[in-house]
């Protein structure tokens, strides 16, 4: 009984999920937008795959663009030999992804036969130099990966199906969206099956799954091909979304990209990916356009969460919704307002700071005056420079104090919830 | 199928066997010559002084690390050279003297993970671990017996010391091995703790074959139907806890007051 009413519950989840896929392109209908959206779903796939890796079976790769990648050289050639008229054994371009998908599982069994023998550090390593080996191949075999123009496609060139053309940009936001809610379903389902508790089982203490019967090397191995798998479908998508595939999309920067933002979202928790993803667009879309400092404030925040929160966004707002739980939430607001608020002297300080920096280095040609939130800063005034400095050093004292006001809050808080639960006897 | 039972007929078979196991690290050998035979459902506990091999024992036996040279008998069969999740499947398990337990999943999550081995499900990935009736009721069973049925939802790390130790027990037991080896399971436990873990031990290890190693005398001649006495690597003696308390031999070794402390303790708690 109990089965089944979380199991009802978790179908209204991915119901709610699957609506809010359908709506939100009737909502934001720019061009710009649709294009996000398309890029998020493809994201979400690519970082809950990396997350089964990550988060949940504690395998930390820097190559994991690898999968998505040549899952993606392989669907736009695909596309390329099969999807126009008069292929011999022609293939829907609703189904590219899945030829990315089976490749990505391909290169999955080759190389995770030798990456996934190990675990830890050296795990890391081995999936690092693989990484670096298939970007140097990829300028050493034009004929696969395209050279430095890479590899263009269209995905027009299918029949047209039910007035599908995959033409516009919302009809390929649909099918993104479909595959993004089909493999989120399926990467969901796996972590509620034996092999999916194993791995967490590996990730926490492999030797002692070798005392329970499993040898944790096929564990690693089973999971590794399956989120190759779904890495590929992410590539195979990217393929049909952009129509061009290039070396980047095997490249060290974008393995980096996913590790980064996995982390960021958080990768203790099964969701905390979705966000990532979600942030990884808006960062390389939006960010991007708003500040050319924008790698720098990416390397800064993922810095301080590294240090000060490890579970992430989505552990983040997990202890807050327990502290809400607890009625505790509303007490500490006040504390929460503080925080953001004295935050804000240093953080524009700093940010007014990093804005200078790289307008003295990089436009210095346009002048010496940069645009700071509608102020204009003389980056040739030294006068500027000193108040600034002096901002930010002011603001991170008083900031420190808000914080540790906070940390006494915040500790209290947690403190009364202990007590709370040890008197009650279980949770709520 | 099996070869263990003793042409004779008139004792059991033997669940363990060691012929003259050697291990060498580097030029040191550790394990020198041990030979050891253990029958079906009998207690055995391992004893000697710091650095006699008694975890090296255990190491080789599980497939931990691999013998120089000897044999080992799991029920009959050979299990030199094989992989420590081979040997697990054959039907032995061990428990490890520095907690070794799955700490980041909760209570029933470390007990079902080790249960599914033995209930055929294998690495799928294909059924939900919430319909596995057979795997969820033996884990709860489980629960229960290592007394933690509380902790259910409680994640590892955050246990008690001497909750993690149960757990680690519990683990030990999940996947039904008839052969269990017990590494200082009582270490670091308070006298109060040790004698409600050894009554646990007896319980959980009804009918099956048990190895142990231990420091504490008053224990070892509670628990044990033999006793092991392990010296720089070889088994000088393998007897009755009486026998082995007036051996000679022993007493020289090793024992010396420690014996007779335990004697003392034992008349004292009066078993």
């Amino acid at each position: 009984m109990k089965q089944w009413n979380a199991r009802i519950g978790s179908v209204w989840l991915w119901a709610g999920f699957a609506a809010v896929l359908l709506v939100v392109p009737q909502i934001f209908t720019s061009g710009l937008s649709v294009t996000m959206l398309s890029q998020m779903g493809i994201a979400i796939i690519a970082c809950l795959s990396y997350n089964m890796l990550l988060g949940q079976g504690g395998m930390l790769s820097f190559g994991h663009a690898v999968y998505t990648g040549l899952g993606a050289f392989v669907s736009i050639h695909a596309l390329n030999m099969y999807s126009g008229a008069g292929a011999a054994v022609p293939l829907p371009v609703s189904l590219v992804p899945l030829v990315g998908g089976v490749s990505g599982m391909a290169f999955a069994v080759i190389f995770g036969y030798v990456t996934t023998r190990k675990s830890g550090t050296t795990f890391a390593m081995i999936t690092l130099g693989l990484a670096e080996l298939v970007f140097a191949m990829s300028l050493m075999v034009p004929e696969f990966f395209g050279g430095e123009g890479g590899i263009s496609g269209n995905r027009m060139a299918g029949p047209v199906v039910l007035g599908i053309t995959f033409g516009p940009a919302q009809q390929v936001y649909y099918l993104i969206a479909v595959y993004t809610l089909v493999c989120m379903v399926l990467m969901y389902a796996f972590t509620q099956t034996p092999l999916g508790r194993l791995l967490n089982a590996v990730r926490d203490n492999p030797e002692r799954v070798e005392f329970i019967g499993y040898n944790p090397q096929r564990v690693r191995y089973t999971a590794f091909i399956i989120a190759g798998f779904f890495a590929g479908v992410s590539g195979g998508l990217g393929a049909l979304n952009f129509e061009i595939v290039n070396a980047e999309v095997v490249g060290a920067a974008r393995s980096g990209g996913y590790l980064l933002f996995t982390f960021l979202g958080g990768a203790t928790f099964f969701f905390g990916p979705i966000i990532g993803a979600i942030l990884m667009v808006l960062a390389f879309v939006l960010l991007s356009e708003f500040t050319q400092a924008w790698l720098l404030y990416l390397g800064l925040v993922f810095m301080v969460m590294v240090m000060y929160a490890p579970g992430g966004i989505a552990s983040l707002i997990m202890i807050n919704l327990r502290v809400a739980r607890y009625g505790k939430l509303r007490a500490l607001l006040p504390s929460y307002g503080l925080l953001v608020l004295a935050s804000l002297p240093p953080l524009l300080g700093l940010a007014a700071l990093v804005e200078m920096v790289y307008h003295r280095q990089l436009n210095a040609a346009t002048g010496s005056v940069v645009k700071f939130f509608g102020l204009g800063l003389d980056t040739g005034s030294i006068p500027t420079w000193l108040a600034l400095g002096g901002a930010l050093a002011l603001g991170s004292w008083i900031f420190s104090l808000a914080q540790r006001h906070f940390v006494a809050h915040w500790d209290a808080a947690q403190e009364a919830i202990e007590h709370q639960t040890h008197t009650a006897g279980a949770a709520p | 199928m099996s070869t263990a039972t003793d042409p004779s007929g008139s004792r059991p078979a033997l669940a363990l066997e060691l012929r003259d196991l050697r291990k060498s690290f580097g030029k040191t050998e550790i394990i020198r010559g041990a030979s050891l035979a253990v029958h079906q459902g009998e207690r055995v506990a391992i004893i000697g002084p710091n650095g006699a091999g008694k975890s090296t024992l255990f190491n080789l036996i599980s497939g931990r690390i691999a013998p120089t040279s000897g044999d080992i008998l799991l029920n009959g069969q050979h299990i030199k050279g094989k992989k420590p999740f081979e040997i697990n499947r054959m039907g032995l398990s061990r428990s490890f003297q520095i907690t070794n337990i799955f700490p980041n999943l909760s209570v029933f999550e470390n007990l079902r993970c080790s249960v599914l081995w033995s209930m055929g499900y294998g690495y799928t990935f294909l059924k939900f671990l919430v319909d596995l009736d057979d795997a969820n009721a033996r884990a709860r069973g489980l629960m229960e017996m290592i007394g933690l049925e509380k902790k259910r939802d409680v994640v590892a790390l955050n246990l008690t010391y001497a909750e993690q130790r149960a757990l680690e027990v519990g683990i030990t037991i999940a996947g039904g091995a008839n052969v269990v080896l017990l590494d200082e399971p009582t270490a670091g436990m308070s006298k109060s703790e040790t004698t409600r873990f050894i009554a646990l031990i007896k319980q959980v290890t009804e009918g099956k074959t048990l190895l142990t190693v231990e420091h504490d005398m008053g224990v070892v001649f509670g628990l044990a139907d033999r006793i092991a006495v392990l010296v720089y690597g070889e088994v000088i003696a393998f007897d009755t806890p009486e026998a082995v308390r007036a051996s000679a031999r022993v007493q020289e070794a090793y024992l010396g007051s420690d014996v007779a402390d335990a004697q003392a303790g034992d008349s004292g708690q009066g078993h």
